[in-house]
């Protein structure tokens, strides 16, 4: 479904992503762990063209959407979540759940409203208040009911759990897990938290310094031992359940 | 009293025309969070516009007013528009991720160029156009002093509200309005949602270039008499009005734009006319000291 191929990304003279290359196929849960600063956000904006890589491919479902810009790439039916939520502070909810909308048919806008106010009950309740005043989990739940406006067919999701209390993460994994089995959107789900994303995702890489150290099932990156000492024992985000 | 409903009715009008300048100042500000300092000479190109279109269709023999007025709104609205549209493209599109003074600087320059290019190609004088439309309703006689609202008073206010109540409406309720907004809070999320960021942006310069040629139309009939340096002083004194207002909140540019007007006109009714201006920048001053955000402008407050 989505194919990237040795692509290399820059922020000025640094060299971000050194040839990076994954693949997600239709219906997986795909997870990137990795230190920070290791490139795992600069892969899913990479991937949005924004910034866009240098060198390397990225085909979505058979198209080459390397070179497009980002307004006509999320029209190919991919949307991205991304770090640090980025819901528009000064306009409603629902505003921003039809902002979510902008490349959907609109004759899907009542079915879409409905099912991500039975994915996020609380966004229905909150629909009139601005997004600047929702609390931190209120906030990451609109950002995916926001991306899941679009009837996207792959999404992509950065650090969702971050500053969330334990109980709302798990709240949101599971999220995660219901609207890649029943609503059968692939997922390509970027993390601190390993030891959960791990668990979730069918398979999994981990990024070290802009390049792709490992790859395997989310069972075998768990068992793994270098994964295991690097990012789950005593390393960041390693919440026990 | 007669007096002071007279002055009320003329910076009313004076008010809306200014507005109608503002709200382009404060939709681009909002959105690419620059001061576009050619949007006066938009105004001052839709003033001649104005006058060449209503001198051409007056020698084609057309003169009924109301078509006429019609055509030429729709000239002005139509050229300003490209002339709006090609200013971002020239001089900011090219510098949207330049350090911020470089467009300012550019602005600046085209402000300059624009000026100097009326000049060269409609001259250096003052150009007249003779009264369009004339009469009105007297409101009140009293000891020899009447209140008059003329029928271009009339217009120019029934017009301007119309305007901006539309204006409104687009920005509050269409995909459009919609878009725009979350452009000015977060252009790279607008763009990963499928927005067009640039052709939005020009957008706003479109409709920004149309609201200044609707004031440049009203200025022309209202006064008789433009040149290619008006521009100047409007664009600064509705640049005024936008920050008092505060400047990014469309009602603000609004009311600040009804604000200038009305303090010119009272100013200029009950003291000196010379020191108008002094007056208006005088206020603003005053204001920004007590509400550095301007009269509707807010603070960025923001739960992280």
């Amino acid at each position: 479904m989505l194919s990237v191929a040795g692509i290399r990304t820059f922020y000025g003279q640094i060299e971000a992503l050194k040839g990076v290359s994954i693949e997600v196929r239709q219906g997986e849960i795909v997870t990137l762990i990795g230190a920070n600063g290791a490139g795992k956000s600069t892969l899913l904006m990479s991937i949005c063209g924004n910034p866009q890589p240098r060198a390397g491919r990225i085909v979505f479902e058979g198209q080459d959407i390397t070179r497009l810009s980002t307004h006509a790439i999320v029209r190919h039916g991919l949307a991205h979540a991304p770090e640090g939520r980025r819901i528009f502070p000064r306009m409603s909810v629902l505003e921003n759940l039809q902002m979510g909308a902008t490349v959907a048919d609109p004759a899907h806008y009542a079915d879409d409203l409905a099912r991500v106010f039975k994915l996020f009950p609380i966004l229905e309740r909150r629909q009139q208040q601005r997004g600047g005043t929702l609390s931190g989990g209120e906030q990451q739940m609109l950002s995916i009911g926001r991306a899941l406006m679009s009837r996207p067919r792959l999404l992509l999701l950065d650090e969702p759990s971050l500053g969330l209390a334990p109980l709302l993460v798990k709240q949101i994994f599971r999220t995660i897990a219901e609207i890649n089995q029943r609503e059968g959107v692939t997922v390509l789900l970027v993390e601190q938290n390993a030891f959960h994303a791990l668990r979730l995702a069918h398979r999994g890489y981990v990024l070290v310094n802009g390049r792709i150290a490992l790859a395997g099932t989310g069972a075998e990156l768990l068992a793994n031992r270098e994964v295991r000492s690097a990012y789950l024992e005593g390393g960041h985000g390693a919440v026990p359940a | 009293m007669e007096y002071f409903l007279q002055q009320l009715i003329n910076g009313l009008t004076l008010g809306g025309i200014y507005a109608l300048i503002a709200i382009g100042y404060t939709m681009v500000y909002g959105i690419i969070g620059m001061i576009n300092f050619a949007h006066g000479e938009v105004y001052m190109i839709g003033a001649f516009i104005a006058v060449i279109a209503f001198t051409a269709l007056g020698l084609l023999g057309l003169t009924w007013v109301p078509l006429s007025l019609a055509i030429v709104l729709m000239l002005a609205i139509g050229f300003t528009a490209i002339y709006g549209w090609s200013i971002e493209r020239v001089a900011y599109r090219p510098l949207r991720s330049a350090p911020r003074l470089a467009p300012l600087i550019s602005a600046i320059g085209m402000s300059i160029l624009l000026q100097n290019y009326v000049q060269v190609l409609q001259g250096a004088k003052i150009k007249t156009l003779p009264p369009m439309i004339e009469g009105g309703l007297t409101l009140m006689q009293v000891e020899g002093f009447s209140v008059r609202l003329s029928y271009l008073q009339i217009i120019i206010l029934l017009l301007t509200v119309s305007l901006m109540a539309a204006f409104s409406v687009v920005i509050a309720r269409t995909p459009l309005g919609r878009a725009q907004r979350a452009c000015e809070q977060d252009r790279r999320m607008a763009s990963l949602l499928g927005v067009d960021v640039d052709r939005t942006i020009s957008l706003t310069f479109v409709m920004g270039a149309g609201l200044a040629a609707v004031a440049g139309v009203f200025v022309t009939l209202y006064y008789g008499v433009i040149d290619f340096f008006i521009g100047f002083l409007a664009g600064l004194k509705a640049f005024t009005a936008a920050v008092l207002g505060g400047i990014g909140s469309l009602a603000g540019a609004m009311l600040g734009g009804l604000l200038i007007g009305l303090i010119e006109a009272f100013w200029a009714g009950y003291f000196t006319v010379e020191y108008k201006d002094l007056a208006v920048f005088a206020i603003l001053v005053i204001v920004l000291i007590f509400r550095p955000t301007g009269l509707l402008g807010q603070p960025e407050v923001e739960k992280v």
